[in-house]
């Protein structure tokens, strides 16, 4: 079958991509300057032989070649590597990304829902006051600082009108997360609506519609079944990746609202020269990117038949 | 007297532009019989896709509609959404110009076909519906239906997506079914294969149809009775073999003549190279300025390679017009764009004045490049929009000669008269322009360097009949005054037989047949150039009628 040759073609330069790119991190991070084995101690200097048994234990007396090699060696058993405080990358991982996971697939929820609604919507009445006041609001919510946008909502939408907490997860899911989420998918959603708007106009144009109203088709079948299957293609590409860019800048909204995800974790390996954490964070990210692209040919695959 | 299906009474067309009412149809009146062929005629924007469209209630929101439109007794104007989604399909069905564009490209065929078959006949099992799916392929001649129900348009042919096109219409069993340039994007033989579907397709169930045509060859085939439009208005209307022998009315004649035919190459026409031949057989053979030797152009898509030209041998003496014509894909455009550079050879040489384009530098491809002329196929996209028409063509003349100022706009405007647009035209925009105008202005642009060759794609393919006639005419003018050689490529055998010295015929890639004009189109040796020459309907209906009878036997 064509698309798991396709795929599988795609997963095999996936792999080189990886491999490079967690190669140009490590070497960036590792690149840093100051020695964290050092400033372990803090003011007073560590004795000798404590730095060099660090030193051996957190492998950094090998060649910096070896050293990346042993890391990707670990990767694949899915072993991170553990901190200079002794604590695996992977557990603190493991306890942070399914806050930033369901934070993410929340935004992106709200992203696809409300985003292609209302890109529908703006299309269907394209030139009315509902066109312009779309477009408007996604120019207006879209230029605003991911930051101010998040204050603004904590403290409107949370601390005056209490329709949702203010910060953390006590409430849980879905209540602590939908503020954060509104705010992390403003910017998607202002995208997608453009998107959808003039994706749909053009294919209303298009001469298969014409061809479907000759039909006898009904509106809603036209718009529903013909029209929303082409203008999907690319609301389907932007969405599929925009996932992996949502899990990646969730770091300014978990700050503000207080979520314990992998957005503050990477935010506290990078003050703590956690060089370990930050590589480890990054390569998980870049794998999940790698993933939805994965997952975006599919679709792209599944949904336009001139691609097979 | 026959039973009449369709009854037009003063209808009316008006557009709403920006707050300005612009009427394209000022109240036209027109009957269809039961089981008739009307053939509309007239011009690009003379009203006659408009008039169409209003009968169906296609058009846009900013179109009002007055007068009236009576079906079977029943009035087709003014009906609601819900009476017009009944009558749509079942009383009237439309068949449009550029098929692949008309089907959904993400749906198969068989889907698309049973959607329209449920929209009708509501209720239908899933079998039932495959099973009319099935019938309505059988009937448009469609080859293969069970196997190539599953298709997508894109994996069919042209012809093949026209003839799904048309199941879809028949559908809802129609009474009448009109039809907007049904096959003037199809290639002469499929155009040929189309005609003889509907054809058949009315003798069977006795519908009726209204063609909308600017091809007097297709009305000759087919029509029963003609419309002549011209600005939104009726001209004359008169059974088909009448128009085309005792026209009454001056336009229709006017567009009669504008038709080239095959054979009627007015004897006065003679190019550059005809006359200086004639010198003597003394004389020694010049240097021919296009050399094409063994050229091959391989496309690779997904892996495989594919040959868009192959093996292809051609040479053009100074001041001769050598044509290329074949069907779309037979290769005819890219050998074109080979020769100025344009496509990737992968094996063979292109030499223009003895040089070849592979061997040549920068600053030698250059002055290669001032030796050429270029004409496309659509000069609404050819002519940058930004550009006057006058610096549209100054430019080549600011590049390659450095000219400026009022030296230069002389030469241009001396240009732009020879085209036949003197005067106030340089200062217009393209958009200003008519499609005519426009590529008059493209030809003015590509002799503006005095090239040796001129290479024109396909340059008369998007006009109407009568302008294509004034362009060519200009063009012949030019070619006589100037001398160029030219590489004319078209899909037309009509105008390549008005205008070339010697033709090519390609076909897949290859020349299956070259020689003089005359003895190509006298006496074809190969039977696809043959096939071709009959395909192309001829603009008399008796004529045709008897070569379609020769045919069918």
């Amino acid at each position: 079958m064509r698309l798991v040759a396709g795929l599988g073609a795609r997963f095999a330069g996936l792999l080189f991509v990886f491999l490079g790119v967690t190669l140009a991190i490590y070497l960036l991070v590792f690149a840093l300057p100051g020695d964290p084995i050092r400033a372990l101690g803090g003011d007073r200097p560590l004795p000798a032989n404590v730095v060099e048994t660090l030193r051996e234990k957190y492998n950094l007396n090998a060649p910096l070649w070896k050293q990346y090699m042993d890391y990707v060696l670990g990767l694949f058993r899915g072993d991170f590597g553990l901190d200079f405080r002794g604590r695996s990358v992977s557990d603190q991982m493991a306890a942070r990304w399914p806050v930033t996971i369901a934070l993410a697939l929340t935004a992106w929820a709200i992203e696809l829902v409300v985003g292609i609604f209302l890109g529908v919507l703006a299309a269907l009445k394209a030139g009315t006051a509902i066109d312009k006041a779309v477009l408007w609001s996604t120019i207006i919510f879209g230029a605003v600082p991911v930051f101010v946008l998040a204050v603004t909502a904590q403290l409107v939408l949370g601390a005056r009108l209490k329709l949702f907490p203010v910060a953390g997860i006590e409430a849980g899911w879905p209540m602590s997360y939908m503020l954060p989420a509104l705010v992390l998918a403003v910017f998607g959603l202002a995208a997608i609506s453009r998107l959808m708007r003039d994706s749909v106009i053009d294919n209303l144009r298009a001469d298969y519609v014409r061809t479907a109203r000759v039909k006898g088709l009904s509106r809603q079948r036209i718009v529903g079944v013909h029209v929303m299957r082409n203008s999907m293609v690319p609301a389907v590409t932007y969405l599929a990746t925009d996932l992996g860019s949502l899990l990646g800048s969730t770091i300014v909204v978990e700050g503000v609202f207080n979520l314990p995800g992998v957005g503050s974790l990477l935010f506290d390996a990078i003050r703590a020269h956690e060089g370990t954490t930050i590589v480890g964070v990054s390569v998980a990210l870049i794998l999940i990117f790698l993933i939805t692209s994965l997952v975006v040919d599919a679709l792209h695959y599944l949904l336009d038949p001139r691609i097979r | 007297m026959t039973e009449t299906l369709l009854s037009v009474n003063d209808l009316s067309v008006t557009f709403d532009i920006d707050g300005t009412p612009q009427t394209v149809v000022p109240g036209i009146s027109f009957d269809i019989a039961v089981n008739e062929v009307l053939a509309v005629v007239g011009e690009s924007g003379s009203g006659k896709s408009v008039t169409a469209m209003a009968l169906l209630g296609l058009l846009p929101r900013n179109a009002t509609i007055t007068g009236s439109a009576t079906l079977h007794g029943t009035e087709m104007i003014g009906l609601s959404d819900t009476e017009r989604k009944q009558r749509l399909g079942s009383s009237a069905a439309m068949i449009f110009q550029d098929p692949a564009a008309a089907l959904n490209p993400l749906f198969s065929i068989g889907f698309q076909l049973a959607e329209s078959v449920r929209s009708h006949t509501p209720g239908l099992s899933r079998a039932e519906a495959h099973q009319r799916v099935l019938e309505l392929l059988a009937l448009v001649e469609f080859p293969d239906p069970a196997n190539k129900i599953t298709n997508y348009p894109h994996q069919l042919s042209g012809g093949q997506c026209q003839r799904v096109v048309i199941a879809m219409a028949l559908a809802g069993d129609p009474d009448l079914l009109i039809a907007d340039e049904p096959t003037t994007a199809l290639d002469v033989t499929v155009q040929a294969e189309i005609l003889d579907v509907l054809r058949r397709m009315r003798n069977r169930l006795r519908s009726s149809i209204l063609l909308i045509t600017h091809d007097m060859g297709v009305v000759a085939d087919i029509a029963d009775r003609v419309i002549v439009m011209r600005q939104g208005a009726i001209m004359e209307t008169a059974p088909v073999d009448e128009l085309f022998h005792t026209p009454t009315h001056d336009y229709t004649r006017e567009l009669l003549q504008a038709v080239p035919q095959i054979g009627k190459r007015p004897s006065a026409i003679t190019t550059k190279a005809r006359t200086s031949k004639e010198q003597g057989p003394n004389a020694p053979e010049p240097r021919p300025v296009l050399e094409v030797e063994d050229l091959v152009v391989e496309y690779r898509r997904r892996g495989r390679g594919f040959k868009a030209v192959d093996g292809v041998n051609l040479s053009i003496q100074p001041g001769e017009i050598l044509a290329i014509v074949g069907e779309s894909g037979s290769g005819k455009s890219t050998t074109a764009l080979a020769t100025i550079g344009l496509a990737p050879v992968t094996s063979g040489t292109v030499r223009i004045l003895g040089k070849s384009f592979a061997d040549s530098g920068h600053s030698e491809l250059r002055s290669l490049r001032e030796r050429i002329g270029v004409v496309f196929q659509n000069p609404a996209t050819s002519l940058n929009p930004r550009f006057t028409v006058r610096n549209a063509v100054a430019e080549p003349l600011r590049i390659h000669r450095g000219m400026r100022g009022r030296g230069l706009y002389d030469v241009v405007d001396e240009l732009l008269a020879n085209v036949g647009l003197g005067g106030g035209w340089g200062e217009r925009y393209p958009h200003e322009l008519s499609g005519g105008q426009r590529q008059r202005v493209a030809i003015a642009r590509a002799v503006a360097l005095k090239p040796d060759v001129l290479i024109a794609d396909e340059p008369t393919s998007a006009l109407d009949v009568s302008v294509q006639a004034r362009v060519l005419d200009v063009f012949r003018e030019l070619q006589k005054e100037l001398g160029f050689a030219c590489l004319f490529i078209s899909h037309d055998l009509a105008v390549v037989d008005s205008l070339s010295d010697r033709v090519a015929v390609m076909q897949q890639g290859r020349v299956v047949e070259q020689g003089s004009r005359s003895q190509v189109f006298g006496s074809p040796i190969t039977d696809y150039t043959r096939q071709l020459l009959n395909a192309a309907p001829l603009p008399d209906p008796i004529a045709q009628r008897a070569r379609r009878q020769a045919r069918a036997s």
